[in-house]
């Protein structure tokens, strides 16, 4: 009997909780998907649900954000992506975060980074003057918002890791920017559990590889 | 207990299967090809899905009653319907998505030309890739001469393409005609362009059929775009033996102003020394450049200011043919100005008013002599051939042009173009030959109206017709050229284009002293392309017909018979294959060009192939750059097989019927980037002709029989067998952490 009470009270409470919060519960399925995505079409399944209750919602950034996280995730996953397409579909999901949350958000200026990093990747001799200097631009703008955002020099680690030695660039210049990320990682606590908290493993993992 | 628990979850099931909806079907386009990715929704809900690679969908949801339901996908216009959603049944919904049309996805109006800028990403040639083409010696023609439909020609400046003069093509700077894009012809000798390629951000090379826009170019045009707004304040200075270079650009906090200046000398005495000349050169090539460049981005557009001044001379002996101990002296002093100002504005609905002006002038004083063993000038003989090897030219020309243009963009991209625009051409020459001087002042009015028209009809098929008023007031006559252009895109990146145009020019005025009855040049160019262009592959092949009418025709005997019955055609097969990923930092590309051409025209004593074309021609460039050491090497192959040339010892019936033997060279060049503290530095060494192949552009004759009743020859070859550069660039200021140059390159 204690059993069955058990069960209903699970079944009932859960309907509640729909009730009650169904955004909540609505994101916390999507990032579940999001977490367990692997592949493009996968990440394009999780864009899509996260547009959904974006669209639905109405007056939360937070999925627009992921949205266009998760978009911008399969565009540089997918090696036969049209990517100027995708940028374009990221870059109007971002336009829409910001005019709910203000452009002020220091998240939403990485995306932008995110993104600008990704159009530039199509042709970067010619494109880093234009997208290069626009991603520099965006990260320089997330300092401005919230100097004490780990993935902002996450990001910036990550384009000077990427960027030849001659240039500044190398494992060595993009050494103290990952140890500032990780650094802050430690006492980086996101504002709501769906709040942006990724790339803690990332940077670390980076810092690992400038270590070598 | 067991059983009670099993029927409470039957119970559930049943209850959440009964309280559903289910809806799913299909996504396809108008051809019923599945679209993958679709994204279906129910409207101001959670509920949807993804379409998976067969364009199936299936979701469910709670919701019930009338319900919007929407698809939405790239690159097709959102979809929505309203639907009955009714609990505990299916919804079965196949939807065809209507096409968005595009930017990104339709087909390219390319109007015969290769583009190379970065919003199409058909990037052919930029600034980058012409100064690391071996051989090309960051010349832009000499870049432009490894693309298919232009041809060698190494002992004149100019871009001869497909069978076309250099005269029949025409460059641009932000719409403005560049009268004297090379520097002032030398005998023999090609000359290079005036200008560094890195002043413009975008090259769109037109081998034919280009758009009504531009006029006066009976085969091709070449349209340069200068760069907008640097991104950044910067210094730059460059040493070789040969010259030195000092600049900067300055850009303003707001990012809304810049300018900056720059300074070169140039000057080939060192090297000639060290590089022994076929000619003796009594005066190596030198010259100043000066150029001032000023830009304004306003509200709603930009103002751009640039100009440009030159003065360089040289002068050089030959041996003459005609009797051992004489010589032939030329000598030349060139000055040249360029300016050019542009407004760019957009105003609302889509309006955009692009206003320019240019003018420019170029004064080349010319000196040739015949001259004895101690350089002194031969006093006059009495055979009019050797008299009439010494002469000089002054030749002042000013050109002027306004120009005005208004864009519209309609809904989608389709779109309007319309303006017209004004040239002024004042030539005054003097010529002075022994007998006599002789002032020639010739001045034309030039203006054109013009209107085009983009039309897409899907993304997949796109038209741009468009016609062209022309009227000189030299000839008081007005022609009326129709052009259109046809894409067809079979699947994405690969398209057909037809293009077809009637493109007039005046005859090159200097032969218009006497007759003003002429009916300007007339060549209809009939053009087929297939093309691939992705991001790192580019082939394209062309098949194209060009028919020549009211050439200009001189009479030998009367030299002020001048008619416009001249004729000819060109025909010929083209192939261009690029490739900058399958080897990882290797961009490599291959040409070739078929060519059948003929033509009667000037003193053409009968109807034959001209000396600037030649049946087969093609280039294999190579760049191979190793990014980690931020080193590149360079290599081009160019070959071409033989032109035509004159043999006085040849009846005239037998005119340009013999061939110079094949052409072809070798090039190397090595680039090596080096950060030094704050200084970036470029080190660069260029070597062309590796192999001293021997190069015969074709034979110069003497110009009385000897004694045997021969004209003897001497072969016209380049000045040196083989060509170095070495030199060093160095540039400051540049931020280069900000650099994202990624290992992909």
């Amino acid at each position: 009997m204690k059993t069955l009470f058990l069960l209903v009270a699970t079944v009932l409470g859960a309907s509640t909780l729909n009730a009650q919060s169904k955004y909540e519960s609505g994101m916390t399925k999507a990032m579940a998907q999001f977490e367990a995505a692997k592949t493009p079409a996968e990440l394009l399944s999780s864009s899509a649900m996260f547009e959904r209750i974006a669209d639905a919602e109405k007056d939360e950034w937070l999925p627009y954000y992921y949205a266009a996280l998760t978009n911008n995730m399969a565009s540089w996953m997918d090696e036969k992506a049209d990517k100027d397409k995708m940028a374009e579909k990221s870059i109007a999901l971002v336009e829409k975060a910001e005019l709910i949350e203000g452009s002020n958000a220091s998240e939403l200026y990485c995306m932008r980074n995110m993104i600008a990093s990704s159009q530039m990747m199509v042709d970067p001799m010619s494109r880093w003057q234009t997208y290069g200097m626009e991603a520099g631009k965006a990260l320089e703008n997330a300092k401005k918002a919230d100097p004490n955002n780990p993935r902002i020099y996450f990001l910036e680690g990550q384009a000077i890791f990427n960027t030849p030695e001659a240039f500044g660039g190398g494992k060595k210049n993009a050494k103290p920017y990952f140890e500032k990320s990780v650094a802050l990682y430690e006492t980086f606590v996101p504002a709501s559990p769906m709040h942006p908290k990724w790339g803690k493993e990332e940077a670390s993992e980076m810092l690992k590889q400038c270590n070598q | 207990m067991k059983k009670l628990i099993l029927l409470f979850i039957c119970f559930t099931t049943v209850f959440i299967a009964r309280s559903q909806t289910i809806v799913q079907g299909f996504i396809e386009d108008k051809r019923g090809n599945p679209i993958q990715f679709a994204s279906v929704s129910i409207k101001d809900s959670y509920d949807g899905t993804i379409a998976d690679s067969i364009g199936h969908y299936a979701f469910s949801t709670f919701e019930t009653g009338e319900k919007i339901f929407v698809v939405n996908c790239l690159g097709y216009k959102p979809y929505e319907q309203a639907i009955m959603l009714i609990k505990d049944s299916t919804v079965n919904l196949n939807i065809t998505m209507k096409e968005a049309i595009n930017e990104l996805a339709a087909v390219t109006i390319t109007a015969g030309s290769f583009e190379a800028n970065d919003k199409k990403r058909s990037a052919v040639l930029k600034p980058l890739d012409i100064v690391t083409t071996a051989g090309a010696n960051a010349d832009i023609s000499g870049a432009l001469q490894t693309l298919p439909g232009a041809q060698r020609v190494g002992e004149s400046e100019g871009l001869f393409i497909r069978g076309g003069s250099a005269e029949e093509s025409k460059i641009i700077i932000d719409g403005t005609v560049v009268n004297k894009f090379f520097f002032s012809s030398v005998p023999g000798i090609a000359q290079r362009g005036r200008f560094s390629p890195f002043l413009f951000s975008s090259t769109a090379f037109s081998t034919g059929g280009y758009s009504a826009l531009y006029g006066q170019a009976l085969s091709a045009v070449l349209n340069l775009e200068s760069v907008d707004l640097p991104e950044r304040s910067e210094a730059q200075a460059g040493i070789s033996p040969i010259f030195g270079f000092a600049g900067f650009q300055k850009v303003s906090k707001s990012k809304k102003i810049s300018w900056g200046t720059s300074y070169s000398y140039s000057n080939l005495t060192l090297y000639m020394k060290m590089v022994p000349q076929k000619q003796d050169f009594f005066k190596a090539p030198s010259g100043h450049n000066v150029d001032f460049n000023f830009r304004y981005k306003t509200k709603k557009g930009i103002i751009k200011l640039y100009s440009y001044y030159t003065s360089n001379g040289i002068g050089l002996r030959s041996p003459s043919l005609d009797s051992t101990g004489l010589k032939n002296m030329f000598s030349l002093s060139n000055a040249n100005f360029f300016t050019n100002a542009s407004w760019k504005h957009l105003f609302g609905r889509n309006w955009k008013w692009y206003n320019v002006a240019s003018f420019s002038y170029n004064d080349d004083k010319i000196k040739n002599e015949l001259q004895n063993s101690n350089n002194e000038r031969v006093p006059v003989t009495g055979i009019t051939s050797l008299d009439m090897s010494s002469f000089n030219i002054r030749s002042f020309e000013t050109m002027s042009q306004f120009r005005s243009v208004l864009d519209k963009k309609l809904n989608a991209l389709n779109a309007i173009r319309f303006g017209g625009e004004v040239w002024y051409n004042k030539n005054k020459s003097k010529y002075s030959f022994y007998y006599g001087d002789f002032d020639v002042p010739i001045d034309e009015t030039y203006s054109a109206a013009f209107v085009e028209s983009d039309i897409y009809l899907s993304n997949r098929l796109a038209f741009r017709p468009g016609v062209r008023y022309e009227y000189s007031d030299l000839s008081m006559r007005s022609s009326i050229a129709p052009r259109l252009s046809l894409s067809y895109s079979v699947s994405k990146p690969s398209q057909f284009s037809f293009d077809y145009g009637i493109f007039y020019q005046t005859p090159d005025r200097k032969y218009l002293t006497q007759n003003a009855n002429f009916k300007p040049m007339r060549a209809d160019h009939y053009i087929l392309t297939f093309q691939h262009l992705s991001e790192f592959y580019t082939f394209r092949s062309q098949v194209y017909y060009k028919d020549y009418k009211n050439l200009l025709k001189t009479d030998p005997s009367n030299q002020f018979a001048v008619s416009t019955d001249g004729h000819g055609y060109a025909k010929g097969f083209e192939l261009f294959w690029r490739d900058k990923k399958t080897i990882k930092g290797l961009d490599y590309w291959v040409s070739y060009s078929w060519l059948d051409t003929k033509r009667e025209y000037l003193n053409f004593p009968i109807f034959t192939q001209p000396t600037f074309s030649a049946e087969h021609t093609g280039s294999v460039v190579i760049k191979k750059f190793w990014l980690k050491h931020m080193f590149g090497i360079n290599w081009s192959f160019n070959w071409a097989t033989g032109r035509p040339y004159y043999n006085p010892n040849k009846p005239s019936s037998e005119y340009l019927s013999d061939r110079t033997p094949f052409y072809s060279s070798n090039n190397f060049s090595f680039n090596w980037i080096k950060n030094i503290k704050k200084t970036t530095a470029v080190f660069v060494v260029g070597i062309n002709n590796v192999f001293a192949q021997e190069q015969i552009f074709s034979y110069t004759y003497s110009s009385l029989p000897d004694d045997n009743g021969v004209y003897q020859r001497d072969n016209l070859t380049p000045p040196a067998k083989m060509s170095f550069f070495v030199g060093i660039f160095m540039s400051w200021g540049v931020d280069r952490s900000q650099q994202n140059i990624n290992g992909n390159l």
